[in-house]
């Protein structure tokens, strides 16, 4: 049965009898832009529930996926705390791709937004089960409702003591009206939340049996592996297709337009059916994409006016009048993600219906990408979710399930595609090289009284979001319009560029790109200024949270006595994903010039906490992933073809180049912000100031090995 | 060709061509998933397995090298006093992320561990840097490799 509700008094829960007797909650997850036109609709229908079944075992089904970042351990917390169960009792389900149900959020896992966007409704889809559990309790014995409470589970009355564990009240709450007010449990008495807790997943990875998209197995599974053209746009001109056929094990070639793969009975058939096929292509009009053509047009991009994305006060007059003018063009990188586990897809098409098996960010997209390149209807098609070998804004895109199904409609059976790892990497969707042009105008004490920021790039959100987009790309601006400091007279403008090259998101996204490049420019402001970057920044920032982490990191790290001999140290600061970070990193210079991060001291206030430990594992991880990206990440194209293919030319941070990482969490209970790109982005620039102070050299074009390489 | 290998502890018929990495033997003729494929050319560790208590890359590795050798993969790592004790350590120091290279870092681990009992950081590098993880978990690796000398 679902609660009557009206608009003064929404719940926004929805609460029924479930498939095997248990009581089911429903709720909405909504992004922030959303939730206030939900308020303003009539119409409620949940997207994720939570399931508390007759045997007292409880699940919840979210539009979210785990890829590493921990929120299968964060949620469940948020659900217990308030439902009043213990945290082994909650599983999370992964629900397969269904665009309706999830609505405009759509079921996406990116952004940094899980925690964010559960912390309301997680918490009070649990407090109104919990309320309802108690009120069956109490009617059932005859009580009062305020005499009975809720532990571990079970219900208990006051003065009797009587006892009704959940799962004998399902039933009867399951009947119960949901309560209009779910009173959610004072902060001051939490038991989980706020508590280092130990990850719900990780005792199966660590014996081999968690399984990800590319494990699936099934009876008739056939392995294709394949070879896409290596220029942009080409197309395929020939194929061996009796050489491949030759090898034992090879079932099949199939030839797509500007693809061919080969389908055998292992991977290590096709992988060799595929070299045997030894495909030629028609590289077509990028035959000639080069690195320098892409930089110079981007760079030309630069010098033209873009369209407004921020703009305070009268920049041009007190450019003029400033006592001095600073001014940088900052150049960043394609990237690739390089997740662990390489691209892969497993579908079986039939001539009615269609089933995909894969780790995706997105399911639901994943299946209207799917039906679309199969030529069936939504409804005909299944997706089966899977844990992500990393995800990292890759799995956000359905490029493999578009390629998997037009393989798979030529399979008579299922068949799992693999890429392989120079696959991988040559046809990432890559981060966008960006130019950013920078000025600022100084007062004679140093201080910014004019400040003009121009980003010049590839827009992904045109790419994904035609339909919204306005000439900003809202994601590439962001931390360049707002950053943690006061700076009258500003202009910002994003000027749009494409080339042939696919751009996508990367972990850090438009703010990764953005407080590398305004943090870098602080820092170029305070030695122009010849002050202490961390006194310059404190004195610009406007915010208390902000000052507060960079603060605490300061001390933390020591940043008033001077480094060991040999070391140097860098410092950043950002406000972004509603969290405020403050990171100092100290590095020393290895004989060849290059720098080895020794000592990252990370200060952060991300409002209310869920996990501290799963903080600082996203902060670990996430500065290991800045560092890989800012001293090495660089994707090239030369003759049309990306130049890296595989780990040895496409260089990732490895055990002996990690650093010490220490993180200092600030309480607070503000609403939770996130935490899995902050970390990533405060990363680069800390790096890159490091090694301005170590060496006098201002990196302006990444990766920061390559810059300093070039310099020597 | 027709090879009789071991398998954690069990021998095993398996038709494979010479040239097959023990990788794919394992992954898709033996269904031992937990072993992963991650690069192909022995450059990030994911695909890392035991022969005869070496830590091997199996991707690199063809079956017909292999002979009486006996393989351990992650799903009978337990079986091994020092696998087990890497285990303990791994879930007391949360170490996994995705959990993708976490097989390959286990068995690493075990082998670094058996030929030394107390390593230091050094010989943690030495080891273990051959193996990639992308969530970047390296910090906790060595806490947990110090944490499973020390038990």
């Amino acid at each position: 049965m679902v609660a009557t509700t009206s608009p003064s008094r929404r719940t926004f829960l929805t609460a029924s009898l479930a498939a095997g007797g248990g009581l089911l909650v429903g709720f909405q997850v909504l992004p922030k832009p959303a939730r206030a036109a939900a308020a303003a609709s009539t119409a409620f229908s949940p997207n994720a529930f939570v399931r508390i079944g007759a045997d007292g075992k409880v699940t919840v089904v979210l539009p979210k996926t785990e890829m590493g970042q921990g929120v299968y351990t964060a949620i469940p917390m948020m659900l217990a705390e308030e439902l009043e169960v213990d945290l082994a009792t909650v599983t999370i389900e992964i629900p397969p791709g269904e665009p309706g149900r999830f609505g405009k959020l759509g079921q996406e896992t990116g952004g940094s937004t899980s925690v964010r966007e559960t912390w309301e409704p997680v918490r009070n889809a649990g407090a109104a089960a919990r309320m309802m559990l108690i009120a069956a309790a109490a009617q059932k014995w005859g009580v009062a409702v305020e005499s009975c409470s809720a532990q571990a589970g079970q219900v208990v009355h006051g003065t009797s003591g009587r006892k009704a564990a959940y799962g004998t009240l399902v039933a009867a709450a399951a009947l119960l009206p949901v309560p209009a007010k779910p009173q959610l449990k004072d902060a001051a008495t939490y038991r989980l939340i706020g508590k280092p807790t130990r990850r719900l997943d990780a005792s199966a990875k660590v014996n081999g049996s968690a399984v990800y998209g590319i494990d699936v197995k099934m009876p008739g599974l056939k392995i294709a592996t394949l070879a896409a053209s290596p220029v942009p746009g080409g197309k395929l001109r020939a194929v061996n297709e009796a050489a491949a056929l030759a090898v034992p094990g090879v079932r099949q070639v199939v030839r797509l337009p500007d693809a061919v793969a080969v389908v055998a009975d292992h991977t290590w058939a096709a992988k060799q059916g595929l070299a045997a096929a030894d495909p030629q292509w028609d590289d077509g009009a990028n035959a000639n994409l080069n690195q320098a053509g892409i930089v110079a047009e981007l760079l030309a991009a630069s010098q033209r006016e873009g369209a407004e994305a921020g703009k305070q006060g009268d920049v041009e007059t007190a450019m003029r009048g400033a006592a001095r003018k600073v001014e940088a063009v900052y150049e960043q990188p394609y990237l690739a993600h390089a997740t662990m586990e390489p691209t892969n897809c497993t579908v079986h098409v039939r001539a009615d219906s269609c089933e995909v098996w894969l780790g995706s960010q997105v399911p639901d997209t994943a299946k209207g990408a799917a039906a679309k390149a199969a030529g069936l209807p939504p409804e005909k098609v299944t997706i089966h979710n899977f844990l992500m070998g990393g995800g990292f804004g890759r799995r956000l895109e359905v490029d493999m399930v578009e390629r998997a199904i037009a393989i798979g409609k030529s399979v008579n059976g299922p068949v799992k595609v693999i890429w392989s790892r120079e696959e991988d990497i040559q046809h990432d969707l890559f981060r966008p090289y960006y130019v950013d042009r920078i000025a600022a105008g100084l007062d004679p004490a140093g201080q910014p009284v004019a400040w003009t920021h121009r980003i010049a790039g590839s827009s992904i959100m045109a790419r994904l979001y035609p339909k919204y987009y306005k000439g900003v790309d809202a994601d590439a601006v962001e931390s360049a319009v707002t950053t943690p400091y006061r700076l009258p007279n500003n202009l910002v403008q994003f000027v749009r560029q494409e080339s042939p090259v696919t751009t996508s998101w990367w972990r850090g996204v438009g703010p990764l790109r953005s407080v590398f490049v305004v943090e870098s420019f602080i820092d170029e402001l305070a030695a122009a200024a010849k002050a202490d970057p961390v006194a310059y920044r404190l004195g610009l920032a406007q915010d208390d949270r902000a000052k507060a982490v960079l603060s605490l990191a300061a001390e933390k790290a020591g940043w008033a006595q001077p480094p060991k001999p040999g070391r140097s140290r860098g410092v950043s600061l950002l406000h972004a994903w509603d969290t405020y970070m403050a990171q100092v990193m100290e590095i020393e210079i290895d004989p060849d010039g290059l720098p080895v991060v020794r000592r990252v001291t990370v200060a952060l206030d991300c409002g209310q906490v869920i996990n501290p430990d799963g903080v600082r594992a996203q902060v670990e991880g996430g500065v290991i992933f800045g560092i890989s990206g800012a001293l090495h990440g660089e994707i090239t194209f030369a003759n049309g073809r990306v130049e890296q293919s595989n780990f040895h030319d496409y260089r990732v941070l490895r055990m002996s180049e990690a650093p010490q990482i220490e993180t200092h969490i600030i309480q607070s209970t503000a609403a939770p912000g996130g935490m899995g790109e902050p970390p990533t982005a405060g990363a680069g620039p800390a790096l890159a100031n490091a090694v301005f102070a170590a060496t006098g050299v201002r990196v302006r074009k990444l990766p920061i090995a390559k810059a300093l390489k070039v310099k020597a | 060709m027709a090879y009789r290998i071991h398998v954690n502890g069990v021998a095993r018929s398996v038709e494979a061509p010479a040239d097959m990495p023990v990788l794919w033997v394992l992954r898709d003729l033996m269904d031992l998933t937990g072993t992963k494929f991650g690069c192909g050319v022995a450059q990030c560790g994911a695909c890392t397995v035991l022969l005869d208590g070496e830590p091997i890359r199996s991707c690199v590795t063809p079956i017909g090298s292999v002979g009486a050798g006996k393989i351990t993969t992650i799903e009978a790592i337990d079986k091994n006093p020092v696998g087990a004790k890497v285990q303990a350590a791994w879930l007391d120091i949360d170490v996994v992320q995705c959990g993708y290279c976490q097989s390959g870092q286990v068995l690493a681990a075990t082998a670094l561990l058996t030929a030394n009992k107390h390593p230091t950081d050094a010989d943690i590098d030495e080891a273990m840097s051959g193996n990639i993880c992308r969530c970047g978990t390296y910090p906790r690796i060595r806490a947990a490799i110090h944490k499973a000398a020390g038990s």
